[in-house]
C-alpha cells in the first residue's frame, strides 16, 4: 500500500474507531456501567483526527470534557481510557477522572478539563514553560464554541499572543454551548475576528472534512513551530447526539440535526476515498473488525478492572516527594 | 548569624536566592517588573534577573494563575503574585478547579508544584475590596497548603520551604507587615510546613492565632501578666495542614482556649481549631472556648470602623479575661 493510501486509512480506521468507542459507551451508559456525565464526540471525529496528526510525541494537548476523541486518536490506551470510564484502578487517571477528566502523562495528554475556558490558562503556562526550556514544541488546546464567552478564553489568548507562545487554539464550533445557539450567545459569532483582534493568525475550516482539517492543522503547527506565536484554528463541526446523556434536544430542530448528519464526517471522507480511487485498496470490512476488536477487548479489559480499595481513598490529595534542598 | 531585617527585604531576598539557585523558577504577577511589585517586595528583581524571569503580566488573574499552574505541570517553578487576597477571587477557579484538584483528578499523575503570594488583611483604610483576610477560606480545599508568615523568619523561610514543596502553596503576607522589622538567621533551619511555634510558654490559657493577629497577642499576653494571667501563645504558621499536636499540646497544659483570627467567625479557621480541641482534647477543657475575629462586616473606609472591626490587643484581653473568670 502507498505511503499517502496509509495515510489516508490511518484517518478513516481513527474516525470510525472514535466513532464505535462512542456509540459502545452509549451501550455501557445504559447498562449502568458507565456513569456520571458523558459527553460523546459523535460527528467532530475528523477534528481531533486530523489536528493530531500534525504532532509530536514531545507535543502537549488539553481539552474539555468531551475528551474521548482527543484521548483515543492521541493514543492513550483504549484500555486505559475504557477503564477509567469504569471507574477502575487500571483507568487512565486511576478511576479518579471520570468521563470528563481523561489524563496520561506518557502521551503529555494534560486532560479533560469539565469548567468551560479553564483550559486555556493551563496550555499558556504549558508552552511558556516550553518556551523557557528552549524546547520547539507545541500545546495544542481545544475547546468549543461555549468558551469563547468566558474571561479566560480572553484573557488567555492576550497572553498567548503577548508573550509570543507556542499554542495551537483549535475551537471546535459545534454551534451550541449546551443548548444555547452561537448567535443567542455572542454578539459577533465570527470566532475567527475575536481571536484575530489579539493580532492571532487565525483561520477557519470545515470540521467534517478530515483532511482539510489536517492540512489546516499542519500548516498551523509548522508556522507556530518557526516561532511566530500562537494560531487559532476555527473547525466548524456538528455534534449528532445531545449535549450529554440528559438531553432531550428542545433547543434544535430534529431536521437541522438530519441536515447534518448528511455531512457525517466519515461519509464525506468515504466518498472522497472513492473520488480519490483509493477506496478500493482499502477492505474497509476489515477495519471495522479491527476496530471492533480494539473495542472488545477494552470493554474486557475494563469489566475485569480492579476497584481501587476504599483504603486508598486520600492518595493523591499532596505529593510527598519533597525536593532536595 | 542573626540580623535585623525588613519583612518586605526578607521576602525579597528569599526571592533572589531562589531565582538564582533554580533556574526554573520564575515570578510571575501584575507589576512585579517595572513597577518593582504593589508593595515594593520584588523591587529591583526586573533589572537584576531580566524579563524571563520576572514578568509583568495584564490584570488577568485568572489567566496568569492558570500559566503558573501549566507552567508547574511542565517542569518550571512558578511564583505567582497576586496583589491582594481579595483579587485573587478573579483566579479562584484556576486555584481550585485546577492547582488543588489535578494531582488527585489524573490519578498521580500530575502534581503542581507552584507557589502562590499575596497581600491580605485590612487596617489601612482600603474599604471593602482589598482588606479582608480570606486566608481560612482557602484552608477549607484539600490539595492546597496555606502559609502564614508572621515573622520576619518565616517571610524569608516559606518562600524556600514553599518552593520545595511538590504542592500548590498559597503563602498570604499581611500587608501591615511588610514595614515590619525582625530578627533575621539565614542559617537557621527554617520550621518545616504544618508546625506552628509557641511564641511564648504560659500555663493559665492558650491564645491560638496567626499572621498579623500574633503580635496582638503578644501585647495582650503582656498586658494579661500584669494581672497574674500566663498566657500560652501559638502562632499557627500554617492554616493547612493545622498543627494539631502543637495546639492540643498547649490545651492539655492550659485547659483554656482563646482564639484571635483577623477572617470573620462564621464557617471559619477559628470554627475549625475548635471543633478538632471539642474532637480532640473536650475533656481537658476548664472553661468554653472563645474567639476573638473581625467584625462580621464588610471593611469599611473610615479609620475608626475599621479599627473597631479588626481584633485588637483590648479586645484579647478581655476575651482572655472572660475565659478566665469560667470556673
Amino acid at each position: 500500500m502507498k505511503k499517502s493510501t496509509q495515510l489516508l486509512k490511518k484517518y478513516y480506521k481513527q474516525m470510525l474507531f472514535v466513532r464505535r468507542f462512542e456509540e459502545k459507551c452509549v451501550e455501557l451508559y445504559a447498562q449502568e456501567h458507565i456513569r456520571g456525565f458523558l459527553h460523546l464526540y459523535i460527528g467532530q471525529e475528523a477534528i481531533a483526527v486530523g489536528v493530531m496528526d500534525a504532532l509530536t510525541p514531545d507535543d502537549s494537548v488539553l481539552t474539555t470534557y468531551r475528551d474521548h476523541g482527543q484521548a483515543l486518536v492521541r493514543g492513550v490506551s483504549p484500555n486505559a481510557v475504557m477503564a477509567e470510564l469504569y471507574g477502575k484502578l487500571e483507568g487512565c487517571s486511576r478511576g479518579r477522572g471520570g468521563s470528563m477528566h481523561l489524563f496520561d502523562a506518557a502521551t503529555r495528554f494534560y486532560g479533560g478539563s469539565a469548567i468551560v475556558g479553564a483550559g486555556l490558562p493551563l496550555a499558556v503556562g504549558i508552552a511558556l514553560a516550553d518556551k523557557m526550556k528552549k524546547q520547539n514544541n507545541v500545546t495544542v488546546c481545544f475547546f468549543g464554541d461555549g468558551a469563547v464567552a468566558e474571561g479566560e478564553f480572553h484573557e488567555s489568548l492576550n497572553l498567548a499572543a503577548l508573550w509570543n507562545l507556542p499554542i495551537l487554539f483549535v475551537c471546535e464550533n459545534n454551534l451550541y454551548g449546551m443548548g444555547t445557539a452561537l448567535e443567542l450567545s455572542e454578539s459577533q459569532t465570527d470566532l475567527v475576528k475575536k481571536a484575530a483582534s489579539y493580532k492571532i493568525t487565525s483561520s477557519k475550516v470545515d470540521g467534517m472534512r478530515v483532511l482539510d482539517v489536517a492540512k489546516a492543522a499542519k500548516a498551523a503547527v509548522a508556522e507556530i513551530k518557526k516561532g511566530n506565536g500562537p494560531f487559532f484554528l476555527e473547525c466548524l463541526a456538528y455534534r449528532f447526539r445531545g449535549h450529554s446523556m440528559f438531553d432531550d434536544e428542545l433547543y434544535r430542530d430534529k431536521k437541522e440535526v438530519d441536515e447534518w448528519k448528511k455531512k457525517d464526517p466519515i461519509t464525506l471522507f468515504t466518498n472522497e476515498l472513492k473520488k480519490m480511487k483509493a477506496l478500493e485498496e482499502l477492505d474497509l470490512q476489515e477495519i471495522e473488525e479491527e476496530v471492533s476488536s480494539i473495542i472488545d477487548e477494552a470493554v474486557l479489559f475494563a469489566q475485569n478492572g480492579t476497584l481501587e480499595p476504599i483504603e486508598d481513598l486520600k492518595k493523591f490529595i499532596y505529593a510527598t516527594e519533597a525536593e532536595d534542598e | 548569624m542573626s540580623e535585623t531585617a525588613i519583612y518586605r527585604e526578607a521576602i525579597r531576598s528569599a526571592l533572589i536566592e531562589a531565582i538564582e539557585k533554580d533556574e526554573r523558577v520564575f515570578l510571575v504577577g501584575e507589576d512585579v517588573g517595572r513597577y518593582g511589585g504593589s508593595y515594593a517586595v520584588s523591587k529591583g528583581l526586573l533589572k537584576r534577573f531580566g524579563a524571563e524571569r520576572i514578568i509583568d503580566a495584564p490584570l488577568s488573574e485568572s489567566a496568569f494563575t492558570g500559566a503558573g499552574i501549566g507552567a508547574a505541570i511542565n517542569g518550571m517553578r512558578p511564583i505567582v503574585e497576586i496583589m491582594t487576597v481579595n483579587f485573587s477571587l478573579l483566579a479562584l477557579d484556576q486555584i481550585m478547579n485546577n492547582a488543588a484538584s489535578l494531582f488527585h483528578m489524573s490519578g498521580g499523575q500530575f502534581n503542581v508544584p507552584l507557589v502562590i503570594r499575596m497581600a491580605t488583611g485590612g487596617g489601612k483604610q482600603l474599604g471593602a475590596q482589598h482588606s479582608h483576610s480570606l486566608e481560612g477560606w482557602y484552608a477549607h480545599i484539600p490539595g492546597l497548603k496555606i502559609l502564614t508568615p508572621a515573622t520576619v523568619q518565616d517571610a524569608y523561610d516559606m518562600i524556600a520551604l514553599a518552593l520545595r514543596d511538590p504542592n500548590p502553596v498559597l503563602i498570604f503576607e499581611n500587608a501591615l507587615l511588610y514595614n515590619m522589622k525582625g530578627e533575621l538567621d539565614r542559617e537557621l533551619k527554617a520550621v518545616e510546613i504544618g508546625k506552628a511555634l509557641v511564641h511564648r510558654q504560659g500555663k493559665d490559657i492558650s491564645i491560638i492565632t496567626y499572621g498579623i493577629s500574633l503580635f496582638k497577642a503578644l501585647e495582650a499576653a503582656k498586658l494579661l501578666s500584669k494581672e497574674g494571667i500566663d498566657a500560652d501563645v501559638i502562632d499557627l504558621r500554617s492554616l493547612r495542614p493545622l498543627d494539631d499536636e502543637t495546639i492540643m499540646n498547649s490545651v492539655k497544659k492550659t485547659h483554656r482556649v482563646l482564639i484571635v483570627d483577623e477572617g470573620w467567625k462564621s464557617g471559619s479557621i477559628s470554627a475549625e481549631i475548635m471543633a478538632r480541641i471539642n474532637e480532640q482534647a473536650f475533656y481537658e477543657l476548664d472553661a468554653p472556648m472563645a474567639r476573638v475575629c473581625s467584625e462580621e462586616v464588610p471593611f469599611p473606609y473610615a479609620n475608626h470602623l475599621e479599627q473597631a472591626a479588626i481584633p485588637q490587643s483590648e479586645k484579647i484581653v478581655a476575651a482572655a479575661q472572660k475565659v478566665m473568670e469560667e470556673l
